[in-house]
């Protein structure tokens, strides 16, 4: 597991890592609407520590069923997201330098662990987002409740809503491909390396 | 390894299958199917099957429009001023915007009702609200024109209105906002509850001339009341409103009025007020309130200050209202032809109520009650449930009827339209509407008779169906056919105003009546001129009295002179052509009004006052003929100290005038 990693790895690895520092200019998730008067959709995208997209518009409408405005305040993780995503550029980076095998395999962990908390995350509000509701709303359905998806498509009275990844998320999830793809490439090409190191050294 | 790399692919194969927004639902333009087009057509020289009279919302007119072509044929002004023909402009119409306020030039008409003999349309009158300041209008179906204007007392919103009683007996009008009323009005709007009282308005309609008059009101605990239907048949002699806002909020009343889970249907049992009525239990309370009538032989409108209205209270005499449950702040409330059933459309409400006439009866007859509301009983619920339409849609708003036991709700929420049965309570069928479906009509939906064939959807959003013309829009209907098992959508087409409620009425029940042109012998106005001859300009004092005729191709007088700064200028154009569709009209430079339209036969005055000196062009507005450009002429002013004679004449050649007069 202390094997150290060819360079081409180490370069890899450094280069992906630096490609998480774009995830602080672009969206990261995106939450979709459709409704029958809103054919064209309406789009609520979720940054590293902002939202932007039809905020408003989506709250004005979820206000008659009781759901809370959205604001960019009702999330902490707008406060230390940034930090998370540079500890995690930090780690890749490190790992990089440092060059053993298990590096990799920390790295992955933590990226894998930031991605499960994420989501977990990102559920917990959702399901207070959608059960929390207004007791004065002024449209109450029986045994409703509004949680958006966490991952895919859902039909929320007359709302279609989609949740899914934005390029933000996108290069996260390509990054732990790529990461994965490093592991193989190091794990299959093991017997080899010690022959290498034996000739350069 | 192999899980976690399983994992990440199929995170990433999840969300880029989600992300091609494949999961978009399917658009409105996959929503036209077969030979709709042909359906619609009407040739070229054909006509439309019903005429579609439409309510313009803020536009305070009715727009009549043919089915199922989607064509707008004209808009009839009605409680707004319309320049394009002078309609409360001309001296004739202007008494019919008048009120005890003074003349209102604007209001916003939301209902239609037309007249109806057991329970069938008999293609005589529209009637019509006006919700800002309360008013009931009467259209003649004969002429297209306002005939008839009543204000009406002791209401604020006249929004639950003009529906009409199974043989054109009253029209009603029902506040939705409650008001302080009597002597009692300069009070604290925190009194709501202690001073505030709703009133329904009972508007006789007379049998032959259709002439109102205010029955009665019924004075009510403050509420607000929203729409109504008559019954029909067995419920012939009951009216049934909508009200919400049963929590007599006074503010914010979209939170404070959605409280309750459970507003009311109000039964008023009209037959037994009449009959209190007839014993002499009503009292007489001082109101004002203009009634405004269109006398046809003059063309004048005459407005008469009205000083006192007739009052029933429920609470002193009983068995006249009854209040019935309903879900979430209830909108519309329609009766089926059978009148049996009684729709409750509960607008935050996710199912739609039944009631049963019968069931009614039953409940009152064993004081089935629950309680009382402002003193009035309050029959219990379930007693009076023939049923609940489950899960129907979001948003319930209208019901409208066919002739085969079906129901056409329009949902505004989920904007759709959904079909059910009225005896099973079953969901038949359910289209999706663009967008926002506020009211829906089938021709006769809300009679005995329904005629079937069509719904009309009319929407309270536009969006992106025509192309776009800035932030404001037209508003946009569609038409479906509903002769089959599954309603089909056929024709999207765009609407004047913003239509509220419309209904349909074949043809053939107006179109032979309609009238084409005004007998000029016939012609009762005072200032006609019922032949060139009688043409000419009288003064009194400083008003001046222009007795003009119009005929193809000239103005008589064309010529006319002294006339001074100051004056008060009437001109009253006689149209003295005596065939269809060839009105004439007038304009005259600087007019601070507007023009007027003149039909054939008819006379219409338009009101000048100059305000410099100078020659001043007047010509005809319609064009009329080939030399309907030279259908013009001169009116000159002279200072207000000035001696010019007063002239007129034309066709007469003078000798070329030397500016010394």
């Amino acid at each position: 597991m202390m094997h150290p990693t060819k360079r081409i790895t180490r370069v890899v690895l450094a280069l992906s890592a630096l490609t998480l520092v774009s995830t602080y200019f672009v969206p990261l998730w995106r939450i979709l609407l459709w409704a029958p008067q809103y054919p064209e959709g309406l789009e609520m995208k979720i940054w590293i520590n902002t939202l932007s997209g039809d905020v408003k518009i989506i709250s004005a409408l979820n206000h008659y069923i009781g759901m809370k405005h959205i604001e960019v305040s009702m999330f902490p993780e707008f406060e230390y997201m940034v930090y998370i995503v540079g500890g995690i550029i930090a780690i890749g980076l490190l790992a990089a330098l440092w060059g053993k095998r298990v590096g990799l395999f920390i790295y992955l962990g933590v990226m894998v662990a930031t991605g499960i908390a994420a989501l977990v995350d990102f559920y917990l509000w959702g399901y207070d987002y959608g059960h929390n509701l207004n007791p004065d709303a002024a449209i109450k359905v029986e045994g409703m409740s509004y949680q958006p998806p966490l991952i895919g498509t859902k039909v929320l009275l007359n709302f279609t809503a989609f949740s899914g990844p934005d390029s933000g998320g996108w290069i996260f999830i390509l990054n732990g491909v790529m990461l994965l793809g490093l592991i193989y490439v190091e794990m299959h090409t093991h017997k080899e390396v010690p022959k290498i190191t034996t000739k350069v050294d | 390894m192999k899980t976690l790399t399983r994992f990440i692919v199929a995170l990433a194969v999840i969300g880029l299958g989600a992300s091609m927004n494949g999961c978009a639902p399917k658009g409105p333009k996959d929503a036209v199917t077969g030979n709709a087009a042909s359906k619609v057509y009407v040739a070229p020289g054909q006509y439309d099957e019903f005429y579609n009279i439409v309510s313009g919302g803020f536009n305070g007119q009715i727009g009549v429009y043919g089915l199922p072509s989607g064509r707008l044929f004209r808009i009839v002004p009605v409680f707004s001023q319309f320049p394009e023909n002078g309609y409360g402009y001309s001296e004739e119409s202007k008494p019919m915007l008048n009120t005890s306020h003074g003349y209102v030039p604007w209001d916003d008409l939301h209902h239609i009702a037309l007249s109806v003999t057991n329970g069938v349309h008999d293609g005589r009158w529209a009637f019509a609200n006006a919700n800002n300041t309360p008013r009931v209008a009467r259209v003649d179906l004969k002429t297209f024109h306002t005939s008839e204007i009543i204000e009406l007392p002791n209401s604020g919103g006249n929004h639950s209105s003009p529906f009409i009683t199974e043989n054109s007996e009253y029209v009603v009008a029902g506040t939705r906002f409650s008001v302080p009323m009597g002597d009692k009005v300069d009070v604290p709007i925190s009194s709501y509850k202690q001073n505030f009282k709703g009133t329904i308005s009972f508007i006789g309609v007379d049998k032959t001339t259709g002439r109102m008059n205010i029955a009665w009101q019924l004075v009510t605990p403050g509420v607000n009341f929203d729409l109504a239907r008559a019954g029909k048949g067995a419920s012939g002699g009951w009216f049934f409103f909508s009200c919400y806002n049963t929590e007599q909020a006074y503010t914010l009343l979209e939170v404070n009025a959605s409280q309750k889970d459970k507003d009311f249907i109000m039964a008023v049992n009209w037959k037994k007020a009449e009959e209190y009525i007839a014993a002499g239990k009503g009292k007489k309370v001082k109101a004002k309130y203009a009634h405004n009538v269109l006398d046809e032989k003059t063309n004048m409108t005459v407005s008469t200050m009205m000083e006192e209205v007739m009052q029933l209270d429920p609470l002193e005499l009983k068995d006249i209202i009854y209040f019935i449950p309903c879900p979430k702040s209830p909108h519309g409330c329609d009766t089926d032809p059978t009148g049996e059933y009684i729709i409750g459309s509960g607008k935050l409400a996710a199912l739609i109520p039944v009631f049963s006439f019968t069931k009614i009866q039953q409940a009152i007859a064993n004081q089935d009650f629950e309680g009382e509301f402002g003193g009035i009983p309050v029959i219990k619920y379930e007693a009076a449930l023939h049923g609940e339409v489950k899960k129907p849609g979001l948003g319930p708003l209208h019901t409208e009827f066919d002739a085969n036991g079906n129901a056409y709700t329009s949902f505004f929420v989920s904007s759709e339209i959904v079909k059910w049965n009225v005896k099973s309570l079953e969901v038949l069928d359910r289209v999706p509407t663009y967008y926002s479906i506020g009211h829906l009509c089938v021709p006769g939906g809300p009679t005995a008779k329904p005629w079937g064939k069509y719904v009309i959807a009319y929407n309270k959003i536009t969006k992106d169906r025509y192309l776009p013309t800035g932030p404001e829009l037209t508003q946009s209907a569609q038409l479906y056919d509903i002769s089959g098992d599954k309603m089909q959508l056929l024709l999207d087409f765009p609407t004047v105003g913003e239509p509220h409620y419309a209904e349909a009425i074949p043809a053939n029940l107006i179109s032979p009546n309609s009238v084409k042109f005004y007998k000029i012998e016939e012609n009762g106005h005072p200032y006609a001129a019922k032949g060139e001859k009688e043409a000419r300009v009288e003064r009194k004092g400083n008003q001046v009295h222009v007795y003009m005729t119009a005929i193809r191709s000239h103005l008589t007088p064309d010529n006319i002179e002294g006339v001074k700064v100051g004056d008060d200028v009437y001109f009253h154009v006689t149209n003295l052509e005596q065939d269809w569709d060839v009105p004439h009209g007038f304009a005259v430079k600087g007019a601070l009004n507007a023009e007027i339209l003149i039909m054939p036969g008819e006379t219409q005055t338009l009101k000048w006052q100059p305000k410099s000196v100078g020659v001043f062009p007047f010509y005809c507005t319609d064009f009329c003929s080939a030399l309907h450009q030279e259908m013009q002429g001169y009116i000159r002013v002279s200072p207000a100290s000035s001696n010019v004679p007063l002239k007129f004449s034309t066709g007469k050649i003078e000798a070329e005038g030397t500016g010394a007069n």
